[in-house]
């Protein structure tokens, strides 16, 4: 029985008439880097905000380490990385940390040895000096990831952390959540950018309109496997046939030039609900006589299931 | 185990750091500095023509070196005032804009800490902004013209909490509101203040009963102006109290139960704030 870290359950929120979170539940293992996907004005934020105790919800109830949302005690063990990270921006890098240290209780003396470990680990000992004021975006972002992880949080709540920065910052990003996953750190990261997420996440949530409207494992991806097949002559009798075994999501006429002046070949691309699937597929197809040149199964990619979940709503313009 | 608590002291240690980097101290302190030198310029050419006319009786000298020590003080009195409202006007207002109080807020202190710590911070800073205003008049006024205005001990204390009434004001208006109409709320209150004073005053020469009524609510509603009175009133003899022929001299002067009033204003706006601030979405 895994450890649930958050458990959220029935969440709304309502700003005046705007409703920015609908009913949203979901539940975070302790240990999973857990990714938070939706389009822009999804609700990710406030709901980050909600579990942080910013933000009271309107409606409905969530637990964070096993108590209310916003206890104090429990305050002390998250870390936090807002989207729109500013700071008391005439501090250094240093006395920032220090003085995140004296709010989480500890004196800057106490935690020097730490303080220095994590300017180190975000490269930022020559610049620790200097008013936060006079960083680049890529620094600022990094003080505030190790304003973060400063308190060594079981739970890491990382809010768009990559957005504006340059791949250098992205990747360290990265490399940070990776650390904390091995570490056996909870993180849950809020994200759009689907590319971050699958290099990252263990568990997806994606989130809609500020609904929760499928949550998945990227570990297994329940099963579901996309298949391209390629045949000589693709007839609807042989569509019918695969039909049978899954739901084909590009099965048109989408010639390609055969191998040595072949007659060109015609593909399908079906998604079947579990890999015992594909040898069924393959005896309706060779059973009816028609030449199979290939088959592949290719795991359905996070940006397709995206927009499977979406819908069109979700595509820009 | 992290211990939990601390963050009130924590919060106006930091608010007193960034107050005393702030520019706004630095103009603060310049148009003290200007305000001190013009005054004590302007005694010294004073207290030189006072000396030199035999005609000036003692009662004289002394009744023109407390209208002019009365009015340096009323000017300090203005600048503190100003420094209440615009030294803490943006200080939560503007972290709650930017986001800074994110990071702020879900470290594992109360959020009341974080309103008490910023009230301290910059009460510390107007106070000192006040002793060296009011020191400064006082100090020339002694040295130069060889005068202290008399019961300072119980006038200074009234423009003190004057002060902090208005400081008080404008950091929960914080809580709640921009800082632009922030800073509105407390320089309207403060002149809406002023003006029922003086309402008062003349309702009470006159003996317009309504007036006088209008102008005893607003100072219940906002007691700025009611406490400057009672501290100038206090500040100067009781022959020129009695005289009543200067701007210092009110006619009618709130009864000490105005400086309990004052306090109990200043526990309960706070404490709106704190409640304001505990509720609203950060």
């Amino acid at each position: 029985m895994p450890e649930f870290v958050i458990e959220a359950h029935g969440l709304r929120k309502q700003f005046g008439a705007k409703t920015a979170v609908e009913d949203l539940s979901l539940t975070v293992r302790r240990g999973e880097v857990f990714g938070f996907l939706g389009p822009n004005g999804a609700g990710k934020s406030t709901t980050i905000k909600m579990l942080l105790g910013l933000v009271a919800p309107t409606w409905g109830s969530a637990s964070v380490l096993g108590a209310p949302i916003g206890d104090r005690a429990v305050r002390a063990r998250l870390g936090f990385l807002p989207e729109h990270f500013r700071f008391q921006d005439w501090l250094t890098g240093r006395e920032l940390l220090q003085f995140h240290a004296r709010l989480l209780g500890r004196s800057s003396r106490e935690w020097a040895s730490r303080i220095e470990a994590l300017l180190a680990r975000v490269d930022l000992i020559d610049a620790a000096n200097r008013p936060v004021r006079t960083y680049s975006k890529g620094m600022m972002q990094r003080v505030g990831l190790a304003q973060a992880l400063l308190g060594d949080p079981e739970i890491v709540f990382l809010d768009e952390p990559t957005s504006g920065l340059d791949p250098l910052g992205r990747l360290l990003v990265r490399d940070v959540m990776h650390e904390l996953r091995d570490r056996g750190t909870t993180v849950f990261l809020n994200s759009h950018l689907l590319g971050e997420v699958e290099a990252t996440c263990t568990r997806v949530a994606f989130v809609k309109a500020g609904r929760t409207v499928h949550e998945m494992s990227l570990a297994d991806e329940d099963g579901k496997v996309e298949v391209v097949i390629r045949v000589g002559v693709l007839t609807d009798d042989v569509r019918a046939a695969v039909a049978q075994w899954g739901r084909i999501v590009d099965g048109a006429a989408a010639a390609t030039v055969g191998p040595d002046g072949a007659p060109p070949l015609e593909r399908l691309r079906v998604v079947v609900d579990d890999e015992g699937r594909v040898p069924e597929i393959a005896r309706a197809i060779v059973g009816r006589g028609i030449p199979l040149y290939e088959m592949k199964v290719a795991r359905k990619s996070l940006e397709e299931w995206f927009l499977d979940v979406m819908g069109d709503e979700g595509r820009p313009g | 185990m992290t211990r939990v608590g601390g963050g009130f002291l924590t919060i106006a240690h930091l608010t007193l750091h960034e107050a005393l980097r702030r520019r706004i101290l630095l103009a603060a302190l310049i148009a003290g500095a200007a305000f001190l030198a013009l005054y004590g310029l302007g005694l010294f050419a004073l207290v030189k023509d006072l000396g030199g006319d035999p005609k000036t009786s003692l009662l004289e000298r002394r009744i023109a070196l407390n209208m002019v020590t009365l009015a340096g003080l009323y000017a300090a009195n203005l600048l503190v005032v100003l420094m209440s409202v615009l030294l803490p006007v943006d200080t939560l207002s503007g972290e709650i804009g930017s986001g800074v109080m994110q990071t702020l807020a879900v470290r594992p202190i109360r959020r009341r800490d974080i309103v008490l710590g910023k009230w301290l911070g910059h009460w510390t800073v107007m106070a000192a902004y006040f002793a060296l205003l009011f020191g400064g008049v006082l100090g020339l006024s002694a040295i130069v013209g060889r005068f202290t205005p008399p019961r300072i001990e119980t006038g200074l204390p009234l423009v003190l909490l004057e002060g902090t009434v208005i400081l008080t004001i404008s950091i929960a208006g914080g809580t709640r509101l921009a800082t632009v109409t922030n800073g509105m709320l407390a320089f309207g209150l403060f002149g809406l203040a002023f003006i029922a004073n003086w309402m008062e005053q003349i309702g009470t020469a006159l003996g317009n009963q309504a007036a006088q009524q209008i102008g005893t609510i607003v100072s219940l509603l906002m007691p700025s102006e009611s406490l400057w009175q009672m501290a100038a009133s206090q500040m100067q003899p009781a022959i020129l109290r009695e005289l009543g022929d200067s701007p210092f001299s009110p006619f009618s002067v709130a009864s000490p139960a105005m400086i309990w009033w004052a306090a109990g204003y200043i526990v309960v706006v706070l404490a709106i704030g704190v409640r304001t601030f505990e509720r609203r979405a950060l």
